[in-house]
């Protein structure tokens, strides 16, 4: 029995349910992903890369099959359980980094963290050392719409690493980055794995794919795994 | 709990900084919800204002006052009933009083004649409230043309004009000596407007009026705890037809309150979706928004109370007045004192804030699910 | 008497709370019929979305209900002076046989959305929504009862007429029908024997489910039972003793500030008391799943915890009250 951190069985998800335009996303999938690895998902647009990872990070439920995490099975969890679990396990970077225009940095880093109301001194404190790794802690009190691109997408990243998960997931995280951005986003990468943390990427580009950090290409198409 | 309210404060933190980002848009349904606030909180403010006045000012009523009916008309009472009523066991006083209308054809308004109770008013002399002062251009000193009902002009000299504070039961209000009253209207010595009888025991009021009905069966008593029944029915009555025809602009601000909260912007409907994304679940999302109408609700409630109360007890409300105070050509310039008190709030809460955030309830809810996963498709 | 502000107010109450419950009804239907946590159908999701409109509602009804429930008593308060012999708020629920049925069934409506929200609480804590079905069960309850509530309370104010002068010929001075301005209390003593009885049991019962962890149900029940012995309590003597009044029964006027809001003092923790308790007792008998036994070990003790010692402030501040007083009333 592998080490399987994220397990999938006979996974399918459908969209329009019901509707005459229902149609199935991720059409049986089996997969199983190991803890400290980085994993590449790749794909033709409409291959279900991207709902395959929101099935794999918690953010949707699949509508037949299992999922389970750390061994828990989470695929009839209801929804106030399902955000705890993606709280404490995932941390996302979304290809258009989604920041919330009009907070600072640090606000946005700390966002995720509100909920579980950790002690304010705490929070900020653990928020702006992100921030200080990450090469960001000067830019911390300037409103997000005045960041560069490669500054947007480090404090999405930190954004994402505010509740300490053992699982980044990050979607197309080069489309928006020139090739020494890239380069650089590649290196953070590197590091999260040195520090133990399991990375999902989805990407096009061929940097990624070629990249020597990644353990593990899996190849979608028409939502069944081909590779 | 100590947990409970550190999350709260978060939420309170963002919504606040979320009010703010988004100020404009919210401007105008901050300022029709202060508006709505404003009006219906006036009108309660001044007319439980004006319930207790009239209160107060009854308490020093006498308890009955018998009028004579002549063919269900009002008729003078002769002076024998007075010493009728006097036999009556539990009747502490009697008095007849002298009162009566007079019709001013340069003012176009009834004056309230009357001979006071308290006080001689020497031959020839006149007190007058200060409404009359005011459409006459009297004062003290001048000398008043009256028209009797015998035709014959009686000249009364302004003696004093009653202090304004009382304006509300005085400004029309022209006290004479008893001589110069049954002059002016030819009422023969021995006849009065109506008796009034103070009673040993109040409980005992009515016992006391059916012996009144026995004794003298073609007169009307009229309690005091009657025409205090009386007035708090017509003002609130009153008051309820105006909040009746607030129907439209209440329902008017419900609309928009839901049209407001459904509309989300795309922008808005994207910064749910990352919220939810990031990890925050519907219930917190739930929870921010409706602090979000809690704090838009307490911003309109304190603020159209505060404009309310300032409205009514400082300017005396001339928006509404006229409506509540009654029909009238001279009208009482008075001050109220200030009352609020807690029925008046509640009743303005469940008039202005429930029905705020029942109509926001359902768009707050289908904002707040919005799917995790779609700030990823 | 339709046009009385308050009135009004407390019309539009109802109106509200019957407009929101009456959807969350027709949902609870469909909840009832497709439920099916393990599924992961549109269907299934949605049902468990609007699951959270459901309980928002529930949450606006209780605190809706509760400022209702305080204005209808003031009103009434204030109302008094409109009817001949009524002194009080209890004269004006006297003025038709809908008075007191309208007030009493507010009281069932709070007592009813407090154990709902509690069940809410409860089933939200678990995984795998144990207590789903029970809990849109008994919103079926709480439907009818808001209804009969909110028609009780119309036809209570339409039959509400004050005895105003109406002619201005007629001698009417209304003296003919007087309302009763009294409530028949008990004798004092056997009232007071009641009372601390039955609430002596009730905090002895908590006491024991406490130490023995066991028994929770037995005192729920009690609390049940001891929000109207109270009540019954402060008509027969505690309010005779705070107006310092042989014949004042008045429950209501307590809340008054004359008499120094003590009212609130007293019917707070008592209110708290018993709706913890009942709320409690209605989710006990249906929390079997084996998802719900840690929650409920954490919950029940604390529950019956607060529920015990407010009981127990009660009867100290009954006790206080009573002594204090300058009037006498036994021996």
């Amino acid at each position: 029995m592998t080490d399987a951190f994220i397990e999938l069985r006979g996974v399918r998800k459908a969209y329009n349910e019901g509707l005459p335009n229902q149609f199935w996303a991720v059409d049986g999938v089996d997969l199983m992903l190991e803890r400290g690895r980085v994993t590449l998902l790749t794909g033709p647009s409409g291959s279900g890369k991207t709902t395959l990872l929101t099935l794999l990070g918690c953010l949707a439920r699949p509508t037949e099959g299992r999922v389970r995490v750390a061994g828990q099975d989470v695929s009839s969890l209801p929804e106030r359980f399902l955000t705890e679990q993606r709280r404490h396990n995932f941390g996302f970077v979304f290809q258009q980094f989604n920041l919330i225009r009009g907070l600072s940095v640090l606000d946005n880093v700390m966002l995720p963290a509100f909920p579980l109301a950790p002690p304010h001194g705490a929070l900020r404190a653990r928020a702006l050392q992100l921030l200080g790794e990450l090469g960001l802690a000067h830019r911390s009190d300037a409103r997000v719409e005045w960041l560069s691109g490669g500054e947007a997408q480090r404090t999405a990243i930190a954004r994402a690493l505010i509740n300490d998960p053992p699982v980044v997931i990050a979607d197309e995280p080069t489309a928006n980055l020139d090739t020494h951005l890239s380069k650089a986003f590649l290196a953070i990468v590197e590091r999260l794995k040195d520090e133990g943390r399991t990375v999902i990427l989805s990407s096009h580009d061929a940097l990624v794919a070629e990249a020597s950090i990644v353990d593990r290409i899996v190849s979608l198409r028409d939502g069944k795994v081909v590779g | 709990m100590r947990h409970w309210i550190a999350r709260q404060r978060y939420l309170i933190d963002y919504t606040v900084a979320a009010l703010a980002r988004r100020m404009a848009k919210n401007a105008g349904l901050v300022a029709v919800y202060t508006a709505l606030v404003f009006v219906i909180a006036s009108v309660l403010l001044y007319s439980h204002a004006l319930k207790r006045e009239a209160g107060y000012l009854l308490q020093g009523a006498p308890e009955v006052v018998l009028q004579k009916l002549t063919a269900g008309r009002h008729d003078l009472v002769p002076a024998d009933y007075v010493e009728k009523l006097q036999g009556i066991r539990g009747v502490r006083s009697v008095q007849g009083r002298l009162w009566g209308y007079y019709f001013d054809p340069l003012a176009s308004a009834n004056f309230t004649v009357m001979v006071p109770p308290d006080r001689v008013i020497p031959s020839g002399s006149i007190v007058i409230g200060e409404g009359i002062a005011r459409t006459r251009g009297a004062a003290e000193g001048d000398v008043i043309a009256m028209r009797g009902s015998n035709g014959a002009l009686i000249l009364l000299r302004v003696a004093e004009i009653l202090p304004r504070e009382s304006n509300i039961v005085t400004a029309d209000l022209f006290l004479v000596g008893e001589a110069d009253f049954r002059a002016l209207f030819s009422i023969t010595p021995g006849l009065y407007t109506d008796v009034v009888l103070s009673v040993a025991q109040p409980r005992e009021v009515r016992t006391i009026a059916e012996k009144v009905l026995l004794v003298l069966p073609d007169t009307r008593p009229v309690l005091r705890e009657e025409i205090l029944r009386t007035y708090e029915a017509v003002f609130d009555w009153r008051e309820g037809i105006v909040l009746m025809l607030l129907v439209g602009a209440g329902l008017a601000f419900v609309i928009l309150a839901w049209e407001k909260a459904s509309g989300l912007s795309a922008d808005e409907q994207r910064e749910i979706g990352v919220l939810k994304a990031l990890g925050w679940e519907t219930g917190d999302v739930l929870t921010m928004k409706l602090w979000e109408g809690a704090l838009v609700s307490g911003f309109a409630f304190l603020a159209g109370f505060s404009l309310a109360y300032w409205h009514v007890f400082t300017f005396s409300a001339p928006l509404f007045a006229p409506v509540l105070k009654g029909w009238s050509v001279l009208y009482p310039d008075f001050r109220l004192t200030p009352a609020v008190d807690g029925l008046q709030l509640a009743s303005l809460f469940l008039f202005t804030v429930v029905p705020y955030v029942a109509a926001t309830l359902v768009p707050v809810w289908r904002a707040a699910v919005t799917d995790p996963d779609r700030v990823m498709r | 008497m339709l046009f009385h502000p308050a009135i009004m107010a407390l019309l539009l109450a109802d109106a509200l709370t019957l407009i929101l419950l009456l959807p969350a009804g027709l949902f609870a239907l469909r909840l009832l019929r497709h439920w099916d946590l393990n599924s992961g159908s549109a269907r299934q999701i949605r049902l468990e979305r609007q699951t959270y409109l459901v309980a928002t509602v529930l949450g606006f009804v209780f605190a809706v209900q509760l400022v209702s429930l305080l204005l209808l008593v003031f009103t009434a308060d204030r109302l008094a002076v409109q009817f001949v012999g009524a002194m009080c708020a209890v004269g004006t629920f006297n003025v038709n046989p809908f008075g007191f049925p309208a007030l009493f069934l507010k009281l069932a409506l709070f007592f009813l959305a407090s154990a709902w929200l509690f069940m809410n609480h409860v089933d939200n804590r678990a995984p795998d929504y144990p207590l789903t079905r029970v809990k849109y069960g008994l919103l079926l309850v709480v439907l009818p009862v808001a209804a009969l509530a909110a028609v009780v309370q119309v036809r209570y104010f339409l039959g509400l007429q004050a005895d105003v002068i109406t002619s201005c010929c007629g001698s009417l001075f209304s003296g003919e029908k007087t309302v009763t301005a009294e409530l028949a209390g008990m004798p004092p003593l056997q009232a007071m024997i009641g009372f601390y009885s039955v609430l002596g049991a009730t905090v002895l019962g908590g006491l024991f489910a406490l130490w023995r962890r066991r028994g929770a149900l037995v005192f729920s029940a009690l609390s049940a039972v001891a929000f109207p012995v109270a009540i019954a309590a402060v008509i027969a003597f505690l309010s005779l003793y705070i107006y310092e009044h042989p014949h004042h029964h008045c429950p209501f006027c307590l809340l008054k500030a004359e008499y120094g809001y003590v009212g609130y003092l007293v019917y707070l923790p008592l209110f708290v008391a018993s709706a913890l308790g009942v709320a409690l007792g209605v989710t006990l008998p249906f929390a079997r799943a084996a998802t719900l036994q840690p929650i409920m070990t954490r919950i029940t003790p604390r529950v019956v915890a607060m529920a015990t010692s407010l009981f127990m402030l009660c009867m100290v501040l009954f006790t206080w009250f009573s002594w204090r007083s300058n009037l006498v009333l036994l021996g």
